[in-house]
Order: structure tokens, then sequence, then C-alpha cells
């Protein structure tokens, strides 16, 4: 056994025993805030937010920002693929873990998933306001990777929805209070350009789009993105699969009936005598 | 802008996959899955599933030795040791066991490893047919993407299954494919460049290559693959008393971060 004891190593979390007790903290430090002493009655939760992840307290400005987006993206809407997955799993009785890990685990994709924002983030540090960069990017964005990875290709402009007839008015109303809480940011260059950026992807922006865009202004890097939208995504998917638990299966959609099989080998069995047909 | 493609896929699921006509048959890739596949077992199902082939007996066996060979029921490995953690806070085995499958999913083992390895594969296979000599397609692939997943290894400086896994797919008579060949030549190749030894990912995904798996393929295939050494880890935290498995003091934070201050 190794008499090197193992450590965990952090720059963001620090705690200091009670004396009784090496197991249990009597101080805990966010960033070197004490969280139970100062935090805890002086911070709002999306301050107490923005310090883990950045580091530091957010301007009044990021906070409203963080708490907006985080207002935004709570719930998806009981038709998104993240929450539609979280009531499959409530309406059978799964446990509440495995409704929001189905949430995540579908919330996590490129099709107005967490990866979709943690590309843009990427491209946003790379490409800033540049509107043809930006433009090369949405029309080939598969480009930019050197090799096959775990994630597939996109099939679409990442932040655009392929499958829009126009952008909807609950993304053009978050975007526009955004961009007016971060009035030199991105999120303002992205009001001015929507249309244009639109037109190059013949598609409408998507909310991971605005997301995304928020994110980086807020300073996020994309991994710290693409966290957070997994986070804050949560609560929707949360109560839609309690709601559904609880209204019962037999009103929620079932669509064995409406699978069309296409290579169905003869039927062999009757059902009623269990005798196959061909013998 | 159109949403035709929504409408197109309202309301119906159309699919050559399979179908369950409950208190009826079950259709599994275009075979009755109770009587067609009946004398099929889990892991050839599994792999026909995925690629719609049927694997013969020696292929399977192979198959299933990967899986085998890579199952530690080590609580120390990162999956296994979330595996544990689960139950020593006295959660479920499906959320402990699926929780852990899902963070085999790695950048420096499992998933990505596996995927972008039978890619390598499978180009590298495609290219030396061409001509090209094996030694001009590895540099060019170092400058373009920096390494070769399956040579070096996280935590150790070699890899035990090696020998174990190569020796099964000779007794097999599956160890001529132009991939293995490839995966055992480039041994000496990257020890003499880059001072990396092979780990066996780089067998594991040859071998795919060898048995026809895309990489899209052999990435679902091997989601699994580390599976079976779960739920000992499970069972034995489970054993132990509510969270023993492993506790941490608070002074085993090393913390490096900014000193003490005020809100």
């Amino acid at each position: 056994m190794s008499k090197l004891k193992p450590m965990y190593h952090s720059n963001i979390w620090f705690e200091e025993p009670e004396p009784n007790d090496p197991f249990a903290a009597k101080n805990c430090y966010c960033h070197g805030y004490n969280v139970f002493e100062e935090i805890l009655p002086k911070a709002s939760w999306c301050e107490y937010l923005y310090l883990l992840f950045k580091g530091e307290r957010p301007t009044p400005e990021k906070s409203v920002l963080l708490e907006k987006v985080a207002m935004a993206i709570a719930n998806p809407g009981m038709r998104d693929e993240s929450v539609r997955a979280a009531m499959n799993a409530g309406v059978g009785g799964s446990t509440a873990a495995s409704s929001l890990i189905a949430a995540i685990g579908v919330g996590a994709g490129q099709y107005g998933g967490a990866r979709e924002v943690y590309t843009l983030v990427n491209q946003w540090q790379v490409l800033g306001t540049n509107l043809e960069n930006w433009q090369s990017f949405l029309v080939s964005p598969n480009e930019v990777n050197s090799q096959i990875d775990i994630w597939p290709e996109y099939e679409h402009a990442p932040g655009f929805n392929p499958n829009g007839e126009s952008c909807s008015t609950p993304i053009k109303q978050s975007l526009a209070l955004f961009s007016t809480l971060s009035p030199s940011g991105a999120l303002s260059w992205l009001e001015e350009f929507r249309i244009e950026l639109e037109k190059t992807t013949n598609s409408p922006l998507s909310m991971s789009g605005v997301i995304a865009c928020a994110l980086f202004d807020l300073g996020m890097t994309a991994k710290q993105a693409e966290m957070l939208y997994l986070l804050l995504r949560l609560p929707g998917a949360a109560v839609h699969s309690l709601e559904q638990e609880q209204l019962g299966w037999k009103k929620f959609p079932f669509f064995g009936k409406n699978t069309i099989l296409t290579d169905d080998p003869e039927a062999i069995v009757n059902s009623s005598t269990g005798v196959l047909k061909n013998e | 802008m159109s949403n035709e493609l929504l409408i197109q896929h309202e309301d119906k699921i159309i699919t050559k996959m399979g179908k369950a006509f409950l208190s009826e048959r079950v259709v599994y890739r275009g075979k009755d899955l109770h009587r067609d596949l009946k004398n099929t077992s889990w892991l050839e199902l599994f792999a026909y599933g995925i690629t719609g082939k049927r694997y013969n007996p020696t292929e399977i066996k192979l198959l299933n030795f990967i899986w085998v060979s890579t199952s530690y029921p080590d609580k120390s490995i990162w999956p296994n040791h979330i595996t544990a953690l689960a139950a020593a806070t006295r959660s479920t085995p499906s959320l402990g066991l699926s929780i852990g499958m899902s963070a085999c999913e790695a950048s420096i083992y499992g998933g990505r490893p596996l995927k972008i390895g039978i890619d390598f594969f499978l180009r590298a296979g495609r290219s030396l047919k061409s001509g090209v000599e094996l030694e001009q397609f590895v540099d060019d692939e170092l400058i373009k993407n920096k390494i070769i997943y399956g040579y070096g290894r996280p935590l150790a400086s070699s890899d035990e299954r090696i020998p174990h896994v190569v020796n099964f797919a000779k007794e097999q008579g599956l160890a001529d494919g132009q991939h293995l060949n490839i995966a055992l030549e480039l041994a000496a190749l990257m020890n003499r460049k880059k001072g990396l030894s092979m780990n066996v990912a780089a067998i594991y995904t040859a071998l795919g290559a060898d048995l026809g798996f895309s990489p899209e393929q052999f990435h679902l295939f091997m989601t699994p693959c580390f599976f079976a050494g779960m739920p000992p880890c499970y069972i034995e935290a489970k054993e132990n008393p509510e969270g023993s498995f492993l506790p941490i003091r608070c002074d085993r934070i090393n913390y490096t971060g900014h000193k003490k201050r005020n809100w």
C-alpha cells in the first residue's frame, strides 16, 4: 500500500474540519468565500453559480443575464426531446434520477442540445463577430474537425433550426432581452445579423444558438457552457416527468400501433392457439 | 426554411429494424426473435443488432473474449469507482451500472480511443493497399492529429491484456487479418518514434476492423465492454457499511485557489 496519502487538488473548494471530526467540514470556502457564513446569506443563486464556474463574483449585469438565461431554458417545454425522454422515464415510474439522466443524455446532443452549445462557444472564441467567417463555418461546420469522433457530424448549421419555418417568437424575445443586458457583446451582434445568418443557413436561429451566445458573453468556456446548458434545462424535465407519472401511462401516447415495420417476416404463430401456422 | 420533414414524420415510426407485436410476436432486424433467434447467445444477438450480420461461433468467441479480457472488478478504475460510489450511497443497481457505463465513453480510454482507433486502422488498411508505406501514413497522421490512439497508456507502461487477446485470436485462427498485422507492426514503430508502448485498444480496434465493423458499429459494440466488471464493485460496496467507500477527510483537499476573502 502506498505511503503517500491520496490528495484531491482544487482551485475551487477548500474545507476546514470540525475540531472533533476530520470528516466533517466546519467551514467551506468557494474561491475564497465562506459558503455558509457569507455566500448563503448574501448572494443570489445565480451569483453563486457564476462564482462556482468563473471564480469571481459576477457584475450585476452578468448576474441578471445568467438569471435570465436560466429562466429562458428552465423548461424547454414538453415537446422538447430531452423533456420527452424524462417523461418516458417518469410515466413508467422509473427512478427520479433516471428521468434526469434521460433528459441529460438526450439533451446532450448536437440537435438543440448541449454539444451544439459547446461547438458554438468554441466558434465564438475563434470567429468573434466576423460575419464572413461565421457564414463560412455555418455552411460547412464539420470542416473544423480533423478526424472522426464519438460525436457524429453535424447535419445542420449549429445554432440554427433545420426544421423551422421562421425564427419563433420566444427565441426573438429572448435574444432581444439578452442583447439589452449585454449591449456591447456578441448578443447584440447576433441580433443585428440574425436575419443575414438565417439567409446563409436557410434556417431560423434556434434557442441553443441564443444561449450559446449568451454564455459566451458571460465569459464561459465551451466546456463550461456545455455543462451549464445541461444543468439549467433540468427543472422542466423534472416537473414534466413527475406530472406524467401522476397522470398515468394510459394518458401517455404509446406508438405501438403507429409503428410501421418495413422488414416483416410472415406472421408465423396464431396468438390464440400458439400453433405455428407453417407447420 | 421549412418544417416539411417534421410533418412527414409526425405521429408515426417507420422502421426496418423491428417491432413488438404485443401478445403476438417480435421482429428483430427481419427475424422472428422467438423463433429464428432463439438459439442465439446474447452477445451474438447484440452484434447482429448492431451490424445486421450473423457472426460465426469462432468470431463470437473472440468478440466475447474482447469483453471478458477487459472486465475488471476493480473499484479503483474510474467507471467502477462511480458504480461503487452509487452502492456506497445506497443508490440503485441500474443507476450505478448505467452511470458507470456512460463514463466509459471517455477521451483517454474507452469510447473515443476505440472509435477513433478503428477508423485509423481502416484508413491505414486502405492506404497500405494503395501502396502507401506504413511509416509515411503514420507520420502524416501524427502531423494531422498529434496522437494515434492505442499507443501509450495512462497509469501503466504496458498492457497485460495484449498477449492474452492476441493469443486467443491466434487460437481461433483470427490473428492473420491485415489490421491486426498493422497494429503489431506499428507497436515497434511507435516505440521507436515516440517511446510509446501499445495498449489493448490498438488490438481491440484492429480486430474489430478485421471482423468487418465500421467505426460507428464498433463504438456501439464496445459500449458495454467494461460492464461485467461493475456488478462485483456494486455488490461489495453495498455489502460494506454505507458511506464507507474511500471516505475523505477535509484536509485531503489540496487547495491552491484564491485566499480567504469577504463577500
